[in-house]
C-alpha cells in the first residue's frame, strides 16, 4: 500500500476488493457503530440542535456568498496581529510557499498537527522532495505515516487499523524514524499511547518549525481555531518558533461570536463529546514580552478547486463542511467499502460530493464517486450544517453523464458527458420520449403485460450485469391506468 | 499575478451568477439557539461544573478559599511532585501550604527544562459547566501556553462562582480574542486505537480541578 491516491482504480472496483477483506470490515463496523452511538446521545443532550444547525448553515452560506470581501477583512486581522497572510491557488503553488518557508528557517525537520488541507495537497511527499522532514503527530497520523499508508477516515484516519496491526508498525517502522518502541511492547491501548508519548516527545520538544490547517478562521479578529484531543496540536502550536497554517479559505466565518455555534456542533458530531480535550485559539502573533507561543507565523490561505466548487450553484454547499466525520459514520457503503476505496484523502458521503468538485470529474475515479451512495439520506439528516449530499450526489451524476458547463481552475469550460454511459443515456432518452407521449406509453404498457408469460428472468447485452445479481421486477397483468379506468379510480373493487 | 489576486480574481467570478443578497451580517444569521441549555441557578451550574469535568476524568476537588493552601499541599504531596511549576501571578497566598520545590516559568526556559518538572499550579479565566470545560486566557496567574502542556500534572483552581459560567456562548462573551486561548476539557486523551479512550498522549495525563469559594 502506498501514500499516494493516484492512479487509484475507480470506486465500484476498490470497494469491490475492500468488500472481501473481513478484517478490515470488522474494525470498520465496531468502530462506526460506536461512533454513531454515541453520537446520538451527545446530539439529543442540547435541545436547541435543529436551531444550532440552522445557524450553522446561514453561517457558512452568508460567508461562502461574501467570500471575498471575509478573506479580505481575515487577511488585515491577521496582518495586524503580526501574521504574514499567503495565497496559493493551487496545490503546487501552496507546497512551494510552504517548503520556501521552511527553507528560509534553515530547518529540516518540522513537527505537524493533523490537517486535512495538507494531506489533500500531499505536502509532506512536496516537502521531502526538498528535503524536509514533516513528521506526523497526530496518533492516527503517526500510524497512517510510520506504515506508509493512506488515511481512511477524516477523523480516525487509522480506522482500518485494529490493535494487533498497531502493535506490529510501532514495533517495525519507529527505529527508523527516532526513539524506537520500547521492548515487549503489548497491543493495549494504553501501551500503544504511551509507546507514541515517548516516540513524539522527542521531536516536540526540539522543533523549531510547525505546520498546522485550522478548523476556523474568524475574519473579525484574526483569529485561528485547532479543535483537537490529544496535545499533539498544542504542542505543535506551542512550542515551535515558526508556525505555518496551511487552511482552505472555505474555513473562514465572519465573528468572533459565530464560534459559538461551531464548538456546540463540531465535538458533538465528530467524536461525540460535549467538548474534545483541547481548543487551541491565536490570533497572528504575541509580544516578546509575554512569548507565549510562536515568534513567526504565516497562514496560507488555499484554492485548489474551492472557487470551482463555489462557482457551481448545487455544488457550493459542499463548502460549508466543518469536517466532522459524521456522514462516514452512518453511511452504510462507507461502512462495507472502507475509506481507501473512495481514492482521496475525503472519504465516505462528503468525499464523495468534494472530491469530485475539487479536482473534477475527469478522471475514472472521480467520475465513480458520485455513484459511491445508495442516496439513504442518512448523510444529510446527521450533518451539522445540513450538507444536503444525496443533492449534491444526483447533481453530480447528472454532470458526469451529460456533462455541461463547469468551472475548472478559474475559467468556463464545457464538460462532455462521459464515456461507458451510453446505455444509460439511451435509456433516459427513450424513458424521455414515452413519458411525454402518453398514447405510446399506453400502447407500450398494454404489449408488455400480455406478453409476461415469454418475458425472460434476465436481461440480454449490457443489462446482463444488472440482473445478474437481481430479480427483475414482475410486470403485472394490467397497467395502473388500465386499471383506474377500469374500476373508476379503485372504488368500483377492492 | 500574484496568489492573493488570482484566488480573489477567481472568488469573484465564481459569485458573479449568484443571486444577489445584501442581507446584513445580522440578519443573515438567524439564531434560535438557546444561551444556556438549563437554568438550574448558581450552585446547580456549579454542581453541573464539577458533574461534567468528573464525566471526562478530570479529579474534582472543592475546598473553601482558606483551605486552599493545605489542599495544593495535599495534592502535590499524594502524587509525589518533586517539583512544581509555578506562573508568574498566581496569588502568593495560595502556596502557602506547598513544601514541594518550586520553578519559576521563565521565558529563556528550554521545553526540555519544562519535561523535567512533575506538576504545575495555575488559575483560569472562565470554566464552562455545561460542557465540563476550562479556559486559560495567558493572564499571569495561568502563565504560557506551554507551562500546562508539558507537565504531565496540572492542577487549575477555579474561582467560584465568579469564574463559572453556563455554556459556551456565555464563555465567549467573556474572553478576550486576542489573547492565546487554551480550552481544556480533562486530561489528554486519544481514541483512535480501536475507538478506545486513552488518557494522556502528549499533553498531562492527569488533570485536577480544585472548584475554591
Amino acid at each position: 500500500m502506498s501514500g499516494t491516491f493516484v492512479g487509484m482504480p475507480a470506486f465500484p472496483a476498490a470497494a469491490h476488493e475492500a468488500v472481501r477483506n473481513p478484517t478490515l470490515r470488522g474494525n470498520l463496523r465496531h468502530a462506526t457503530h460506536t461512533i454513531r452511538a454515541k453520537r446520538a446521545k451527545a446530539v439529543a443532550e442540547l435541545a436547541d440542535w435543529a436551531e444550532l444547525r440552522e445557524a450553522g448553515r446561514r453561517i457558512k452560506d452568508h460567508t461562502l456568498r461574501h467570500l471575498d470581501r471575509y478573506l479580505v477583512q481575515l487577511e488585515e486581522a491577521v496582518t495586524a496581529a503580526g501574521g504574514t497572510v499567503h495565497w496559493a491557488a493551487d496545490a503546487d503553488e501552496a507546497n512551494r510557499i510552504v517548503a520556501g518557508l521552511v527553507k528560509a528557517t534553515g530547518e529540516t525537520e518540522v513537527v505537524k498537527v493533523k490537517s486535512m488541507a495538507t494531506q489533500e495537497i500531499g505536502l509532506n511527499e512536496a516537502l521531502l522532495e526538498e528535503g524536509i522532514h514533516a513528521y506526523e503527530t497526530d496518533l492516527a497520523e503517526l500510524i497512517v505515516q510510520l506504515g506508509d499508508d493512506r488515511p481512511s477516515h477524516i477523523l480516525v484516519p487509522a480506522i482500518h487499523r485494529n490493535r494487533g496491526e498497531i502493535r506490529e508498525i510501532f514495533t517495525r517502522e519507529m527505529r527508523e524514524w527516532g526513539r524506537p518502541a520500547p521492548e515487549g511492547l503489548t497491543d493495549t491501548p494504553a501501551e500503544l499511547a504511551e509507546a507514541a508519548r515517548l516516540h513524539l516527545r522527542e521531536k516536540f520538544l526540539r522543533a523549531k518549525v510547525g505546520i498546522s490547517g485550522a478548523n476556523f478562521m474568524v475574519a473579525e479578529t484574526g483569529t485561528l481555531v485547532v479543535v483537537e484531543s490529544e496535545g499533539n496540536g498544542r504542542m505543535c502550536l506551542t512550542l515551535p518558533e515558526t508556525l505555518i497554517s496551511v487552511v482552505g479559505i472555505e474555513k473562514v466565518v465572519p465573528t468572533w461570536r459565530d464560534l459559538e455555534v461551531f464548538l456546540q456542533t463540531l465535538p458533538r458530531s465528530s467524536t461525540a463529546e460535549r467538548m474534545n480535550p483541547y481548543t487551541s485559539m491565536w490570533t497572528g502573533t504575541t509580544d516578546a514580552e509575554t512569548a507565549d507561543g510562536p515568534r513567526v507565523f504565516h497562514l496560507v490561505l488555499l484554492d485548489n478547486g474551492r472557487t470551482d466548487t463555489l462557482a457551481d450553484d448545487v455544488g457550493r454547499q459542499a463548502l460549508r463542511c466543518i469536517r466532522c466525520s459524521a456522514c462516514l459514520n452512518v453511511c452504510p457503503v462507507y461502512e462495507r467499502a472502507g475509506g481507501h476505496a473512495y481514492g482521496s484523502v475525503y472519504p465516505g458521503p462528503i468525499g464523495a460530493i468534494l472530491s469530485p468538485q475539487l479536482r473534477g470529474t475527469a478522471s475514472e475515479i472521480d467520475a465513480s464517486l458520485p455513484y459511491a451512495s445508495s442516496l439513504c439520506g442518512a448523510c444529510y439528516e446527521v450533518c451539522p450544517v445540513a450538507i444536503d449530499i444525496p443533492e449534491v450526489l444526483v447533481h453530480l451524476r447528472e454532470r458526469v453523464v451529460q456533462g455541461g458547463p463547469v468551472t475548472r481552475e478559474g475559467n468556463k469550460a464545457v464538460l462532455k458527458p462521459a464515456k461507458g454511459h451510453a446505455a444509460e443515456r439511451a435509456a433516459m432518452r427513450a424513458a424521455l420520449w414515452a413519458l411525454t407521449r402518453p398514447g405510446a406509453l399506453r400502447t407500450g404498457q398494454r404489449l408488455v403485460s400480455r406478453t409476461r408469460r415469454f418475458h425472460p428472468r434476465t436481461l440480454p447485452g449490457p443489462g446482463r450485469a444488472w440482473s445478474d445479481s437481481r430479480d427483475l421486477p414482475p410486470v403485472p397483468a394490467e397497467p395502473f391506468r388500465d386499471w383506474w379506468r377500469r374500476t373508476n379510480g379503485g372504488r368500483d373493487t377492492k | 499575478m500574484s496568489g492573493r489576486e488570482r484566488v480573489l480574481g477567481r472568488v469573484r467570478r465564481a459569485l458573479a451568477t449568484a443571486p444577489d443578497d445584501d442581507t446584513p451580517y445580522e440578519q443573515a444569521i438567524a439564531r434560535g439557539y438557546l444561551r444556556r441549555h438549563a437554568d438550574l441557578g448558581v450552585e446547580g451550574t456549579v454542581d453541573l461544573l464539577a458533574e461534567n469535568l468528573a464525566d471526562y476524568r478530570a479529579i474534582v476537588h472543592r475546598c473553601a478559599l482558606d483551605e486552599l493552601p493545605g489542599t495544593l499541599g495535599r495534592l502535590l504531596e499524594l502524587r509525589g511532585s518533586r517539583s512544581v511549576l509555578v506562573p508568574p501571578g498566581l496569588p502568593e497566598s495560595w502556596l502557602a501550604g506547598v513544601a514541594t520545590t518550586r520553578v519559576d516559568d521563565r521565558a529563556d526556559d528550554t521545553p526540555h527544562a519544562l519535561d523535567r518538572v512533575d506538576s504545575v499550579v495555575t488559575g483560569c479565566a472562565v470554566a464552562v459547566a455545561e460542557t465540563g470545560t476550562i479556559v486559560l486566557d495567558g493572564s499571569p496567574d495561568q502563565g504560557r501556553r506551554r507551562i500546562t502542556l508539558v507537565p504531565d500534572h496540572h492542577i487549575c483552581v477555579v474561582r467560584v462562582p465568579d469564574q463559572v459560567v453556563p455554556s459556551v456562548p456565555v464563555a465567549l462573551e467573556r474572553l478576550a480574542p486576542a489573547r492565546p486561548l487554551t480550552w481544556i476539557s480533562g486530561p489528554s486523551a486519544t481514541s483512535d486505537i480501536e475507538l478506545d479512550r486513552v488518557e494522556g498522549v502528549h499533553g498531562p495525563r492527569t488533570l485536577e480541578v480544585v472548584l475554591v469559594r
